[in-house]
């Protein structure tokens, strides 16, 4: 087994991928029966310092339906100058720049450790980053203020050739004119009509520079569209300017009466943000920046009617079907994810607000376009600020961790077909003779658009083994697949990543062991987490638990069950969109995490240790750590919250305690520090309100109603009537006998 | 009266002398039957001497004061004279006083010449009947020396002791004399010589027409009514006169009958007045005789002959022709003969300028608008707020139908008043508010009888009573009067303001301060014309004169900022911002605001800010590309704007072109020429679409009212874009080709004006009326929603609503009729009150009392509104053909039963409608009824609109313009020269001219001028080298050009409008623009002349009698 996981860590590490199986079954039958689909968890740019890119075209087989890349599990006839695609077995020569190629001599991708390999290409015209803030203006005094400082404080933090914007929402949309001297000059829309595309671009004096658009956008030159430039301006001629233009935005001028909403027109805004960008810059990397600090509530894409007295709809509304605005505003907010995914444009949700503010009806522009969500209480808070922060945070070469307009086109061998991708993508339709009819996630194409990523985003490719049971394959055959994913780089390069790996086949009936060895449970939790996911989303909830307990009633996977992926009781429909959001893009670590969050406790009786997530491990002498993904809580047993509060860590002799409260805190800013989103930070002690974030991940093995069974000597109880692990084990063991029988 | 108003021309002046002394006396002694002005008389006689002499001419020729045609000498001797004369003249109608009483008209000065005419021609009138007969004796003996001095003495007597009274006789006898001095060819030159001269002449002819005078019964009655009864009588007598004049046709006719060749026209004239024009034949070359004699007053007969001569070189060609023939007279209608609007001003003037015009008395017909007056308010409302057609209703409706007269007063409920008088008291009742009538909530006035010890009042409209509130209780002293009377405004003032209650206020909130919105057109042309850059340069300084509430130290007023294109610019100006912001909205299809907040702000704490904004605006639009506009969003977004602040205001929309960009109410381009003349005319009239109906109508409803400036290079369609200022009782400015050095002078004045002028805001305007009538038709700038209420978004100053009444019941002769018009409006400080006007009038069983408190002016005003209204339903034929024939009923009623048997072919029109035939004729020949090539559909769609809110004082100049002959100028006085009438007859090739209607201010200058002065005019050396180009006078430093100036000065004070100014050389392509407004001729397009009309008119009456 070592060797397997040292294996997938080696494989994840190089290529970032993890497969479910390690080894495949050779048919399709054997396939079926393993229950758990094959199917990988792609981090299509996982960061790779080790990986120089080279700066030339990759070689394309030369058959079109299959243009697959040369790789080093191609077989390569030196002499003749000839190379044959392992895929489709078509025989190419190389191109004549290879002519200088022998075995001693072979350019990168043909080496066995560049199955993962970067192109830059230089292919059509380079267009500047652009970043198109938009912002709500129905905030509290506070807010605004705070959320316009790190408006201007992020302008520093973009590259001084990336074009910016600015459109601003209220009861109105307005659309800031940037390049002016003197008046400052924006264009104001309606909040409560929904216009087309064209109306926008009209309206905003677009639509005549189509033609010099097109023209004017050659590399890098100054002559940009004279049009376009009006509203998007690079920052490092507008900067002072969009500064003072921030700093004297004002909250929504309209008066809000007493028992009402202030008018929040976010469908319009993102529908001109939208049109805006479609209309000057398609097709290249752009980013939507919207910020909201609560629900729309007026024209196309509302999400509650303005009277206080009607609440934003809940889970119980929706079941109810008496959520009247839901449906509608997800189509509006559907449509534009669409119309800005098919531009390559992504759309970032920053929502702070105490209440809802509409996500589950948004979630699509950040889902479909590969956009960021963040949900947080108020835009003056370090979980906004930070995280907001991180977006534009640069790597180790100083290079933007973001990448734009991905294409992501996945190339099988003949005994395997895609079924399809989960994870923030649209589907391209290239339907092709590597496509399954049977579709999991995202499904029927081969190619994907993923509006933007980062280092970390991760899709769950799901394939289908279509060899049928009396074809064997050969001893020793292997199966490959290929993702070739070509995107904009921050430094706005044109790159293509080429990812090649090939697992062994195995006769499940003959090699079971083999098989079985290989399976990675950690990703199969995964993808099949996904699945569930993806099924929650688009099904109605106790249905794809029904079909989550049938499927994995055999895998254990009791926190998922009670994770808020699946289970929205306690959750209202926005943090469900929000946590969803998250789970369907995560790498596999973070996902794990997010379904079984981790616990680590601190005490004198050693070295912090992780411990398991049971109620069993709350104890008083015990500080604990757990990181959910969303939050991390830093939990103080009773003993040390009274401690504490006795002032002991002040004093010199007992600064051993002091190290003990600190040591939780350290690991925690370490966390907060990478994390993005940046995590909810909970700092709480036995008793404490906030405790109850710590008592709900709890496996519940302690409750009221069991509490003298097992004695008093430890744990806390927990006040639920949620089965615990143990009796679902119980049931489970039961169940799989019977099912057996 | 038949015509009588001849022009006393020449013939007076020729007479004079001989005849007034002779006249007079024996006039008063004799014929003054009644013998009670006698004293009076006496007392005018005694002045009337001395006048007579010196004052018949100079009198007359200052007036006329056409120094350089005639008779420099006669001139001089006016001037001179006149001055005494005048000065006699006005002392001695008080002195008269009697006199004037009679006639209510008192024509102190310049009458005396006409007042012994007058009275000449009173008596002439009376005996009008006779008179045609006697007149050509008359005539005669006048030809041959003082023949008719008897009789005409007696008439001049009258005249000087009924001038004032009858001051319409008077006319009529210079009508009469005009006939005469017409007839006389040489008269006419005298009379464009004379310009006024040839009212002074009459006198002579008057006394040609006292014989007529003698004649007829009535004119002892009148005689001795002069002063009081003259009025009909006078009219009766007048007719005589009159008949010569009018008849000029007739009589003419008739004259020309005799001798064998008549004019086609005259035929119908001759009958009745052959006699006299037989007469008047013979007194024509008499009367030439007597014109250039007129310097000579020594010697009238003889001398006549060579003056004319001398005249004619003076005189413009036209009259040059005339001279020759003595025959032509016969063949034509003496210009001279027929009633003059120019002398009846100016009688008007002479006889009631002096006095304070006491409002008192119940059904008192108010000077003409014409005259400067002062008004006492006594009870009654004061002329410049309201003028009624007739003083005196018919207390039955089928009177008032027998008559046709219209029954309509015209309301300016805001009017501007001179300095000397005060404007409406402010009553405040707290919050209890104002007093009124439990059944018809009428507004407490000075007419509520209060009775019960005072504990209630009775309704002057209603007769309902109701209690008297107990805060608002009050003693009765022993007349019946509270004893409060006189320290009550609305107890004893005909005009006074309530402050009203919350009540009275829109959903129950006293309103807010209202703004301005200023709404510029940025398209290319806009900018291109400069037109941008000068708004923005006026407005900076224009924003410091916001009207404002008497003691207020600022203007309560806010302001806001649009510009536009195809897009608009919305501007915030928030005091806290360091530069104003732009909003665009591009969405026009669907109007909103952009903002709320900075948006309309106070000026001082935007100052900076706003002149920022204003500098920049220019410089903003300085490369626009965008030639397209759109017009109906710019007025939804000042309207939304106002929504959304809560408050009502004005929008001040600058615009140029035709508004095809795509947006609501996009405009086509359908001017058709080609429909002139054909059914489908009315549609030039009508909006393209109803679209800006129901914009006007959610306009009215929030108090948005629209005032539009228009610049346009072609044809925008002023019907349709002009629909939402004219209901929403904004006003329409027209600059058409403007261009900034010739037009920016007239637009700035017309701008600034515009925004400085006192205004209401969301104005509601009801008149109540006595049980028996009501008021059942409006006219003006308004909307109204239901059949009585009278809704303006905006009211100001100069805007004037004519409302027509009908009877539903009898009313009484002894209560009279009341009106109280109640205007409930939003000040410019944002108070809401209440302005009330009374007016009482009289209503008479007798149709001859209808007649005699007529007023012609306020007649036209409604006849023309009512016109211009028909042209949007009926084809212009139509309208013309019903003006005519309901002018020829209320003639012919008047003739039928009122006037003195007489001979059908007798004109004679009533003493206070002597003038309806010219004006109506002025009216049909309108640009809007009947348009000359030159005349665009906008033009005429203005005019239509413009028209449709003057007030009297406007329609009057506007239809018949002011002609002054500039060279006659007095440089050392302030005052005008006289006026001549509008006919190229009456234009010497040596002089300039100016004429004026309200728009537009011609100099016309003719060939001959002396280089001096058009050196000293223009600051160039010849004619040729005039430019008429300019829009204003060159400056320059001599005692004409200053004169000139300050005329041009003083008539641009006297209007609502900027006029432009437009210099015409004789001969020049100009020109005929010129001549279109030289109303009483023919003109181009197919109007008749005023002689012609006159015939027609006398047909048309013929007829209806027959």
């Amino acid at each position: 087994m070592a060797t397997y996981l040292e294996f997938i860590q080696q494989n994840e590490e190089r290529d970032g991928v993890r497969f479910s199986w390690n080894v495949w079954p050779s048919s399709r039958l054997e396939a079926t029966r393993m229950v758990v689909p094959l199917a990988c968890l792609l981090t299509p740019l996982k960061e790779r310092l080790d990986l120089p890119p080279v700066q030339y075209e990759p070689v394309l087989c030369s058959r079109p339906t299959c243009k697959a890349v040369l790789n080093p599990l191609c077989q390569v006839d030196y002499r003749a100058k000839l190379w044959a695609c392992n895929f489709c077995f078509q025989r190419n020569q190389f191109p004549p720049a290879y002519a200088g190629i022998s075995e001693v001599n072979q350019p990168a991708e043909l080496m066995p450790q560049f199955s993962t390999i970067e192109y830059i290409v230089q292919r059509g015209p380079q267009t500047p980053l652009i970043f198109l803030y938009v912002v709500d203006t129905c905030l509290e005094e506070e807010d605004l203020q705070a959320l316009k400082e790190s408006l201007q404080m992020s302008l520093s933090l973009l590259p001084p050739d990336a074009l910016v914007g600015l459109i601003t929402f209220g009861r109105m949309v307005q659309v800031h004119e940037l390049s002016c001297e003197g008046i400052s000059k924006s264009y104001v829309f309606r909040g409560t009509k929904d216009l087309t595309a064209k109306q926008i671009q009209d309206m905003l004096g677009l639509s005549r520079p189509a033609v010099p658009m097109q023209q004017g956008r050659p590399l890098q030159t100054p002559q940009q569209p004279v049009i376009s430039s009006r509203f998007l301006q690079p920052v490092h001629k507008i900067d002072m300017n969009l500064t003072d233009l921030l700093g004297e935005l004002q909250r929504d001028p309209w008066p809000v009466t007493q028992g009402k909403r202030p008018l929040r027109s976010t469908g319009v805004a993102l529908s001109i943000a939208v049109g805006l960008l479609e209309g000057t810059f398609p097709n290249t990397g752009a980013r939507i920046m919207l910020f909201t600090g609560g629900p729309p509530t007026q024209g196309p894409g509302m999400v509650v009617g303005d009277e206080l007295k009607t609440p934003i709809r809940s889970w119980h509304d929706i079941e109810k079907d008496n959520a009247r605005f839901m449906k509608k505003a997800t189509k509006h907010y559907e449509t534009l994810a669409n119309r800005s995914a098919a531009n390559g444009h992504c759309i970032d949700i920053y929502a702070c607000a105490l209440d809802q503010t509409g996500l589950l009806e948004m979630k699509c522009c950040a889902n479909l376009t590969g956009g960021h969500m963040v949900m947080g209480d108020s835009f003056n808070t370090s979980l906004f600020k930070q995280t907001f922060q991180r977006v534009f945070s640069r790597g180790y070469n100083g290079e933007f961790r973001m990448a734009f307009g991905a294409n992501l086109d996945v190339k099988t061998s003949r005994e395997l077909k895609i079924a399809g991708a989960i994870g923030p993508c649209i589907s391209l339709n290239a339907k092709g003779p590597c496509v399954s009819e049977n579709e999991l996630g995202i499904g029927g194409t081969s190619q994907w658009k993923i509006c933007s990523l980062d280092h970390n985003t991760t899709l769950a490719i799901y394939f289908e083994v279509v060899n049928q049971h009396n074809a064997p394959i050969p001893q020793g055959g292997r199966g490959a697949v290929q993702f070739v994913t070509q995107y904009q780089h921050s430094s706005t390069q044109k790159r293509i990543r080429v990812t090649t790996i090939a697992r062994n086949w195995a006769d499940a009936q003959t090699q079971l062991q083999h098989i079985e060895a290989a399976f990675d449970q950690e990703a199969a939790a995964v993808l099949m987490a996904r699945l569930g996911v993806y099924r929650a989303e688009s099904e109605e909830g106790p249905d794809v638990l029904r079909w989550l307990d049938r499927q994995l009633i055999r895998l254990f996977i009791f926190h998922l069950r009670r994770s808020p992926f699946l289970q929205v009781f306690n959750n209202s429909p926005d943090e469900s969109s929000y946590y969803r959001h998250h789970f369907a893009r995560q790498d596999l670590t973070q996902s794990l995490i997010m379904i079984q969050p981790i616990l680590y406790a601190y005490s004198f009786h050693g070295p912090p240790e992780p411990v398991l997530l049971d109620s069993s491990s709350i104890l008083p002498d015990r500080i604990l750590l757990m990181d959910t993904f969303f939050q991390i809580v830093i939990y103080l047993g009773e003993t040390i919250a009274q401690w504490q509060k006795a002032g002991y860590q002040d004093m010199p002799e007992y600064e051993n305690f002091k190290h003990l409260l600190q040591a939780p805190l350290d690991d925690a800013q370490e966390i907060l520090q990478t994390r993005f989103p940046m995590p909810r930070y909970i700092h709480t002690e036995h008793g404490g309100s906030q405790a109850r974030f710590l008592l709900s991940k709890v496996n519940p093995s302690q409750t009221h109603n069991n509490l003298y069974a097992w004695g008093q000597e430890s744990g806390a109880p927990i006040l639920t009537d949620d089965v615990s692990l143990q009796v679902f084990m119980d049931h489970l063991k039961k169940l799989a006998v019977s099912s057996a029988s | 009266m038949s015509v009588n108003q001849q022009a006393h021309t020449g013939p007076p002046y020729g007479q004079p002398q001989p005849g007034y002394q002779g006249y007079q006396q024996p006039a008063y002694g004799g014929q003054s039957l009644p013998g009670v002005p006698q004293a009076q008389y006496g007392a005018y006689n005694g002045p009337v001497p001395g006048y007579q002499q010196p004052v018949p001419p100079q009198g007359y020729f200052p007036s006329l004061g056409f120094p350089s045609k005639g008779s420099p000498v006669s001139l001089n001797s006016d001037t001179s004279s006149l001055a005494p004369n005048f000065i006699g003249s006005l002392r001695a109608p008080p002195t008269s006083g009697a006199p004037p009483p009679a006639s209510g008209a008192s024509h102190p000065s310049g009458h005396l010449a006409y007042s012994q005419f007058e009275h000449g021609d009173v008596q002439n009138g009376i005996p009008a009947s006779a008179a045609p007969m006697q007149r050509p004796p008359a005539s005669q003996p006048f030809l041959p020396g003082s023949a008719p001095t008897p009789v005409s003495q007696i008439p001049t007597f009258q005249q000087y002791g009924a001038p004032p009274a009858s001051v319409q006789q008077l006319r009529n006898h210079m009508a009469g004399m005009t006939i005469g001095g017409t007839a006389a060819s040489a008269p006419p030159p005298a009379g464009l010589g004379y310009g006024v001269g040839p009212s002074s002449y009459p006198p002579t002819t008057g006394a040609p027409r006292p014989p007529a005078m003698p004649g007829p019964p009535l004119p002892g009655q009148t005689v001795a009514g002069p002063p009081s009864s003259q009025p009909n009588h006078v009219s009766s007598p007048p007719p005589p006169s009159t008949m010569a004049g009018l008849h000029p046709g007739p009589p003419m006719s008739g004259l020309h009958g005799p001798p064998p060749p008549t004019h086609p026209p005259q035929p119908g004239y001759q009958m009745q007045q052959n006699g006299s024009f037989g007469q008047m034949r013979g007194p024509p070359p008499n009367y030439g005789g007597a014109y250039p004699g007129a310097p000579n007053y020594g010697s009238p007969p003889g001398p006549p002959p060579p003056p004319k001569r001398l005249d004619p070189d003076s005189i413009p060609s036209p009259q040059l022709n005339e001279l020759p023939p003595q025959q032509k007279p016969r063949h034509r209608i003496d210009p001279d003969a027929i009633p003059s609007p120019i002398q009846v001003i100016e009688d008007d003037r002479n006889n009631r300028g002096s006095e304070p015009f006491v409002t008192g008395v119940r059904g008192q017909v108010p000077p003409l608008v014409t005259t400067n007056f002062l008004v006492k308010d006594q009870g009654n409302a004061s002329p410049r707020y309201i003028r009624c057609t007739s003083y005196n209703i018919p207390c039955t409706s089928d009177m008032a139908k027998q008559s046709q007269v219209p029954l309509a007063a015209v309301i300016k409920p805001l009017a501007a008043l001179p300095p000397e008088e005060t404007v409406p008291y402010l009553v405040d009742h707290g919050e209890s508010g104002p007093v009124r009538c439990n059944r018809c909530k009428a507004y407490m006035c000075p007419f509520m009888q209060f009775i019960e010890g005072g504990r209630r009042f009775q309704c002057c409209f209603c007769s309902c009573v109701t209690e008297v509130p107990p805060h608002y209780f009050q003693h009765l002293d022993h007349t019946g009067k509270r004893v409060d009377f006189y320290d009550r405004p609305e107890l004893s003032l005909g005009s006074y303001e309530f402050l009203a209650t919350v009540d009275y206020c829109k959903n129950n909130k006293f309103p807010s301060p209202p703004a301005f919105i200023f709404m510029i057109d940025v398209s290319y042309n806009a900018v291109k014309s400069g037109l941008v850059r000068l708004i923005c340069e006026e407005l900076k300084s224009l924003l410091d004169y916001l009207p404002r509430e008497g003691n207020m130290e600022e203007s309560a007023i806010r302001v806001g900022f649009v510009t536009y294109n195809k897009v608009l610019h919305f501007y915030n100006v928030k005091s806290s911002l360091a530069q104003p912001q732009m909003m665009v909205v591009s969405d026009v299809a669907d109007m909103f605001v952009p903002l709320l907040d900075g948006f309309l702000v106070n000026v001082n704490e935007s100052r900076t800010v706003i002149a920022s904004l204003l500098d920049q605006i220019p410089e903003m639009f300085a490369d626009t590309r965008e030639t397209e506009t759109v017009f109906a969003p710019v007025i939804q977004a000042g309207l939304e704007a106002l929504k959304a602040a809560e408050c009502a205001g004005k929008l001040f929309i600058f615009h140029t072109s035709l508004p095809i960009a795509e947006a609501p109410g996009k405009l086509k381009n359908r001017d058709d020429r080609k429909l002139i003349n054909t059914d489908k005319e009315k549609t030039l009239f009508q909006p393209q679409t109803s679209f800006y109906n129901n914009l006007a109508k959610d306009c009215v409803a929030q108090g948005c009212c629209v005032d539009l400036f228009l610049f346009p290079n072609q044809y925008l369609d002023v019907a349709t874009l002009g629909v939402v200022p004219y209901q929403t009782g904004g006003s329409i400015f027209k600059y058409a080709y403007f261009q900034l050095e010739t037009d920016q002078y007239r637009f700035l004045n017309d701008l600034r004006r515009d925004v400085q002028k006192e205004v209401g805001f969301d104005a509601v305007m009801r008149v109540r009326t006595s049980t028996g009538i009501r008021a059942t038709d409006f006219f003006g700038a308004f909307y109204m929603s239901n059949t009585t209420d009278v809704e303006m978004a905006g009211l100001d100053c100069d805007k004037t609503i004519t409302v027509e009444f009908k009877h539903d019941d009898k009313l009484s002769e002894d209560s009279g009729a009341l009106l109280q018009c109640a205007l409930l409006y939003t000040s410019c400080a944002g108070q809401r009150r209440l302005r009330i006007h009374n007016l009482s009038l009289n209503c008479c069983t007798q149709l001859a009392d209808l007649y005699r408190n007529c007023e012609t002016d306020t007649l036209i005003n409604y006849l023309a509104k009512y016109a211009y209204r028909g042209v949007l339903s009926s084809p212009v034929k139509t309208v013309r053909d019903a003006l005519i024939n309901q002018c020829a009923q209320i003639l012919a009623c008047y003739r039928k039963n009122c006037a003195s048997p007489s001979s059908a072919g007798q004109l004679i029109l009533p003493e206070c409608m002597k003038l309806l035939p010219v004006y109506l004729n002025c009216v049909l020949k309108s640009d809007v009824l009947q348009p000359g090539p030159e005349v665009t559909t906008d033009d005429r769609a203005y005019v239509r609109q413009l028209v449709t809110s003057m007030d009297v004082a406007e329609t009057n100049v506007f239809f018949y313009p002011r002609l002054l002959p500039l060279t006659k100028a007095d440089v050392d006085s302030d005052s005008l020269p006289a006026a001549i009438r509008n006919s190229e007859e009456r234009l010497s090739k040596g002089d300039i001219y100016l004429l004026e209607n309200g728009l537009n201010i011609f100099v016309w200058v003719g060939v001959n001028v002396q280089q001096g002065l058009i050196q000293n005019l223009f600051g160039v050396s010849s004619f040729s080298q005039i430019s008429n180009a300019l829009s204003t006078l060159p400056v320059l430093e001599n005692p004409f050009s200053k004169k000139v100036r300050s005329i041009v000065d003083m008539l641009q004070g006297q209007r609502s409008r900027y006029m432009k100014l437009i210099i015409v050389k004789q001969e020049d392509k100009l020109e005929m623009l010129f001549k279109h407004f030289l109303v009483e001729d023919k003109s181009l397009s197919g109007g008749a002349s005023y002689v012609d009309f006159l015939c027609h008119m006398h047909k048309e009456i013929r007829q209806l009698l027959s």
